[in-house]
């Protein structure tokens, strides 16, 4: 038992950390003492997940079957761990706004961060569940910490909508558990296996609310309808944080469920189908609504949509021998790289509208590149990555998923997440173009960016670091992604 | 030829690292200002001799390997290759492969050749210069990639990696509606690689590998994809890069609207990316349904080549005129490419160099009369040859040049085309024909109506050519026309080199099939 307890130190350290900060709020004020101590916890997160890596850990199951440590569980942990750092180090604006929940906001951070990774790594339902609700309460109160207009409505648009997918959710595993009398995901998927024949329609029924309520955390059209008024209330940095981490872990526990539990032939073929409409959906949706937009984290809201949609064919793609393993990998690879690229444009946001008296028109963007040359430098670069153009690391990502869109004979789902390349552009480029192409109405009464903090100016440069990194050099991440998803398909 | 060391990465990634070092370089300083940290000041100069120190070097590097090219042995040369992404657990692996060969040679000349043009008729820019050398230079490590690489991946990744810079030379160093051409040619561009990538994917994973030196024919019949929906995704990025009709309404807006020294690059190189693709990639790796393709492209060739020239023969716009007049020239392209033989394929890889070239020229001396006259109206210009005579006489060679007069090089690929395409093509090359009667028309009018008529007062004050950047590009480029009208197989035999291997397998390919035979050698 205490060896079980051991596999579950990643999130315990961010539990523990997170219960600390609750009550260090009360008399500790230093904003640094706090920030500091969160990154900590992140930071032991991470290596706490290495060690397991390192120390034989891997493939270990722990609480009866519920809970796995396998590289796949991993490169989520990291992934998540890391993204949540990014979203601490860009937080100290909104820190400031707030000094008397400080605690607050940063425990809620690490909980729900905690909520993630234990999604990446449950291997029972109700596990899942669980997971799914610690991460889910965590985020509604994230999304209206500002208590300003914007925020609570966001905040209660998500909690409202959250709660109906969550019940969705919980009625497609009541199914599942009322037909194969399990939780377990291995156990339902020798139960499918062996006696899952004639049981399609009512199997396929759990899956489409399973599908439903994960597709609400990764807003996929057309479960995203809480995605833009969220994104948009949400402090920002935990917009950045809610368009990246909850995604990646949504995308986890989809692969996770769908492939081990439900990955038998006799449905794969049915929910590949609901996956690639939804894909294509998603990507129309999302691209369409985000043309229209003039709040820049809007666009980005539905541009996150469209990108769900995108690694979606990674989950619709998989078909005869090993694009199975391609599509899975497929998407860890594209999620790595949409994250750091996403996390760039947030915390180049971030900067500017802290200079901008909080404006996120993209309007008053203009004349930028010309004020802050380097930071407009590295939101171009973020939105070109976004569109999918070199050397960035999500051209080589929407390389890879079209090619197991491909592979598996969808080719008609890489025309059409090509076309939709096509359709992303025309508004991304809108923030590049106002950089750096239209001059500002009032050259002379604009601020002056100042320079940004140090923890700002080194996350800026990790996350673009890692943008170009990935984008001249994917071999690695590749290989990683292909080790992590591995461990699903052995 | 194998030299033992990476040149070819090098003349690709120069300018690249040129762009770097101009972005770096502070900006109010010259170099030496900077050094020795005083007097601070608006020094505009550095980055255009940075910018024309590396272009130089480019060039120098291709002229050594045009020179020490290997002209007896067929295939790849300077090749520098090693695995690049090697996931063999799902199939993706990516070869960091380069290399030229007779095709791609005489393109990557003239890719470092137009270079230093574009630099040096950019010399009188002082509109952010720093961006501007930086976007140049980095425009030319993408165009060097797409005529160099061997795997499709990385003909991607330059294919799509110019869009950024022509985008912001063409939006901010524009002219006229210059925001909405510059989305309209990235837009255009990114639909037509939409389909491409499709393509491309479907090869490399049939084939297991996206080196297209490795890719056979038997892997391609094997692919998720029949082979002519393949090689019909690929076309259409090619068919939209060349331009063809009625793919082509993104070009007059993109090359009004640019700066000079952009629609020198854009009509010199990039347009030919599209004719080299089609050669290099459709009909080397698919000929069979090249092949099939052949009456449908010297269709879409001859329709081109007059629909271009009549639209062309209507325009008030000087500028505009010459740009519509390069959608009449590329025609001819994918007419010499249908005749499916040596004679036609060679002569369509002459014609995307020498219209390179004289296009190239035609836009330098639009440019350098626009930096005087300020209107690109044909009808407000006139007499300018009582003025500024050095401009008209390289206005008026380059025109005789593109109406493919004898002795200059664009005659030598047209007849080229037409002898090679007649056997085959009879009807669309007679078709064809009236296009050249229509290019001597619209040039020779747009001459007569903007340098020779009445003399206009109004010009009086106009400096001629004067500046020694002028003097160097119009010899350099009149030399050349010259040298290749009238000793061609200097760059010919190369050509030849590089389609007979693409002819041979369209031959096998086509007698296997039993069909008639197909194009003279």
């Amino acid at each position: 038992m205490l060896s079980d307890v051991n596999l579950l130190g990643p999130e315990l350290v961010l539990l523990v950390v997170g219960g600390f900060l609750l009550i260090a709020d009360l008399f500790l004020k230093d904003r640094r003492i706090l920030m500091g101590a969160t990154l900590a916890a992140l930071l032991g997160s991470i290596i706490y997940s290495a060690v397991l890596l390192t120390e034989g850990h891997v493939g270990s199951q722990g609480f009866g079957g519920a809970l796995v440590v396998d590289k796949f569980a991993i490169f989520f942990q990291i992934l998540l761990a890391g993204a949540a750092m990014a979203a601490v180090l860009v937080s100290t604006e909104t820190l400031q706004r707030t000094p008397s929940r400080r605690g607050e906001y940063l425990a809620l951070i690490l909980f729900s961060t905690a909520g993630l990774q234990l999604l990446a790594g449950s291997r029972d339902l109700i596990m899942v569940f669980i997971a799914l609700e610690l991460t889910s309460i965590s985020q509604y109160i994230l999304v209206g910490f500002h208590k300003d207009r914007w925020g609570s409505e966001g905040g209660l648009k998500y909690l409202l909508t959250g709660a109906v997918a969550s019940a969705v959710l919980l009625y497609g595993m009541a199914i599942l558990l009322g037909l194969t009398g399990s939780t377990n995901l291995s156990e339902i998927a020798n139960y499918i296996a062996w006696q899952g024949a004639g049981k399609e329609e009512a199997l396929m029924l759990a899956a489409v609310f399973l599908i439903a309520g994960f597709g609400f955390k990764a807003a996929v059209a057309p479960f995203q309808m809480w995605a833009p008024d969220a994104y948009t209330g949400a402090p920002t940095p935990i917009a950045a944080y809610l368009s990246v981490a909850s995604k990646a872990a949504a995308f986890a526990i989809l692969i996770r469920v769908f492939f081990e539990a439900l990955g038998d032939d006799l449905l794969a073929e049915h929910w590949k189908t609901i996956f690639a409409v939804l894909a294509t959906l998603s990507m129309f949706v999302g691209n369409f609504f985000a043309i229209r937009q003039n709040n820049i984290k809007r666009m980005l809201a539905y541009s996150s949509v469209a990108q769900a949609g995108t690694l979606m064919i990674g989950l619709a793609a998989i078909s005869a021998d090993r694009s199975e393993l391609l599509g899975a990998s497929g998407i860890l690879f594209y999620l790595a790289g949409y994250t750091v690229t996403n996390l760039a444009a947030f915390t180049v946001i971030i900067l500017i509208a802290n200079h901008n008296g909080g404006s996120y028109d993209i309007r008053s963007y203009a004349g930028l590149g010309k004020r802050a040359p380097w930071l407009s430098f590295v939101l171009a670069f973020a939105l070109i990555s976004l569109i999918g153009l070199p050397p960035t690391a999500v051209f080589f990502g929407k390389i890879y998923l079209f090619e197991t869109a491909v592979q598996s004979g969808l080719a008609w789902l890489a025309v059409v997440g090509a076309v939709n390349t096509l359709i992303s552009a025309a508004y991304y480029l809108r923030p590049v173009k106002a950089m750096f192409i239209d001059t500002a109405e009032d050259e002379e009464g604009q601020p002056d960016v100042a320079r940004p903090s140090n923890s700002v100016l080194a996350t800026m440069g990790l996350v673009t670091a890692g943008v170009l990194v990935i984008g001249l050099h994917p071999g690695l991440l590749i290989n990683a992604a292909e080790a992590a998803v591995a461990a699903i398909f052995s | 030829m194998d030299p033992g060391f990476p040149v070819l990465s090098l003349l690709i990634f120069l300018p690249l690292l040129g762009a770097l070092l101009i972005a770096l370089l502070p900006g109010r300083h010259t170099p030496t200002q900077w050094l020795v940290q005083n007097t601070p000041g608006e020094a505009k100069d550095y980055p255009k001799w940075i910018a024309l120190g590396i272009s130089l070097g480019g060039l120098i590097i291709a002229l050594v390997m045009f020179i020490i090219f290997d002209r007896s042995a067929a295939g790849f040369q300077f090749v520098d290759e090693f695995d690049w992404i090697s996931a063999e657990a799902v199939g993706f692996n990516v070869k960091y492969a380069f290399g030229v060969d007779g095709l791609s040679m005489p393109l990557v000349l003239l890719t470092a050749f137009l270079s230093v043009v574009a630099v040096l008729v950019s010399w009188r820019v002082d509109l952010r210069t720093k961006e501007y050398f930086a976007w140049l230079l980095v425009l030319e490590t993408s165009v060097l990639g797409v005529f160099t690489s061997l795997d499709l991946i990385f003909f991607f990744l330059f294919w799509e990696l110019e869009l950024i810079p022509m985008f912001l030379l063409i939006s901010i160093w524009g002219s006229g509606n210059r925001n909405y051409s510059a989305l309209k040619f990235v837009l255009y561009t990114v639909f037509g690689s939409a389909f491409m990538l499709v393509g491309f994917l479907a090869l490399g994973v049939a084939a297991d590998t996206f080196d297209f030196r490795e890719i056979r024919a038997d892997a391609i019949a094997a692919a998720f994809l029949p082979a002519p929906v393949i090689f019909a995704f690929i076309l259409i990025a090619f068919s939209i890069k060349l331009p063809v009709v009625p793919l082509h309404t993104w070009l007059p807006d993109a090359h009004t609207d640019a700066p000079t020294a952009v629609s020198v690059i854009l009509a010199g190189v990039l347009l030919k990316m599209g004719g080299y693709g089609i050669l290099r990639l459709l009909f080397t790796l698919m000929p069979d349904v090249g092949a099939d393709a052949d009456l449908a492209l010297a269709i879409i060739g001859t329709v081109s080549i007059v629909y271009g020239a009549i639209v062309t023969m209507r325009q008030t716009d000087l500028k505009r005129l010459i740009a519509y007049s390069s959608v009449s020239h590329m025609g001819f392209v994918l007419l010499g490419v249908s005749a499916l033989g040596v004679t036609g394929m060679s002569g369509a890889a002459m014609q995307l160099v020498t219209h390179g070239l004289i296009t190239g020229m035609l836009f330098v001396m639009f440019g350098l009369v626009y930096d005087r006259t300020h209107t690109r109206q044909i009808a407000e210009m006139t007499g300018l040859m009582h003025h500024i005579p050095l401009l008209g006489i390289g206005m008026v060679f380059a025109g005789l040049a593109g109406l493919g007069l004898p002795a200059l090089a664009g005659f030598v690929a047209e007849i080229t085309i037409f002898l090679g395409a007649f056997g085959s093509q009879t009807a669309a090359v007679s078709v064809a024909l009236l296009g050249v009667l229509l290019a001597a028309g619209y040039i020779l009018w747009a001459l007569q109506r903007t340098f020779f008529g009445p003399r206009d007062e109004k010009w009086s004050h106009l400096p001629d050519a004067n500046h020694w950047s002028e003097f160097t590009i119009i010899g350099a480029l009149m030399a050349l026309i010259v040298l290749l009208g009238v000793y061609p197989s200097i760059v010919m035999d190369l050509l030849e080199m590089g389609v007979e291997p693409i002819v041979t397998n369209l031959e096998t390919v086509v007698s296997s099939a039993g069909s008639v035979g197909a194009g003279g050698g």
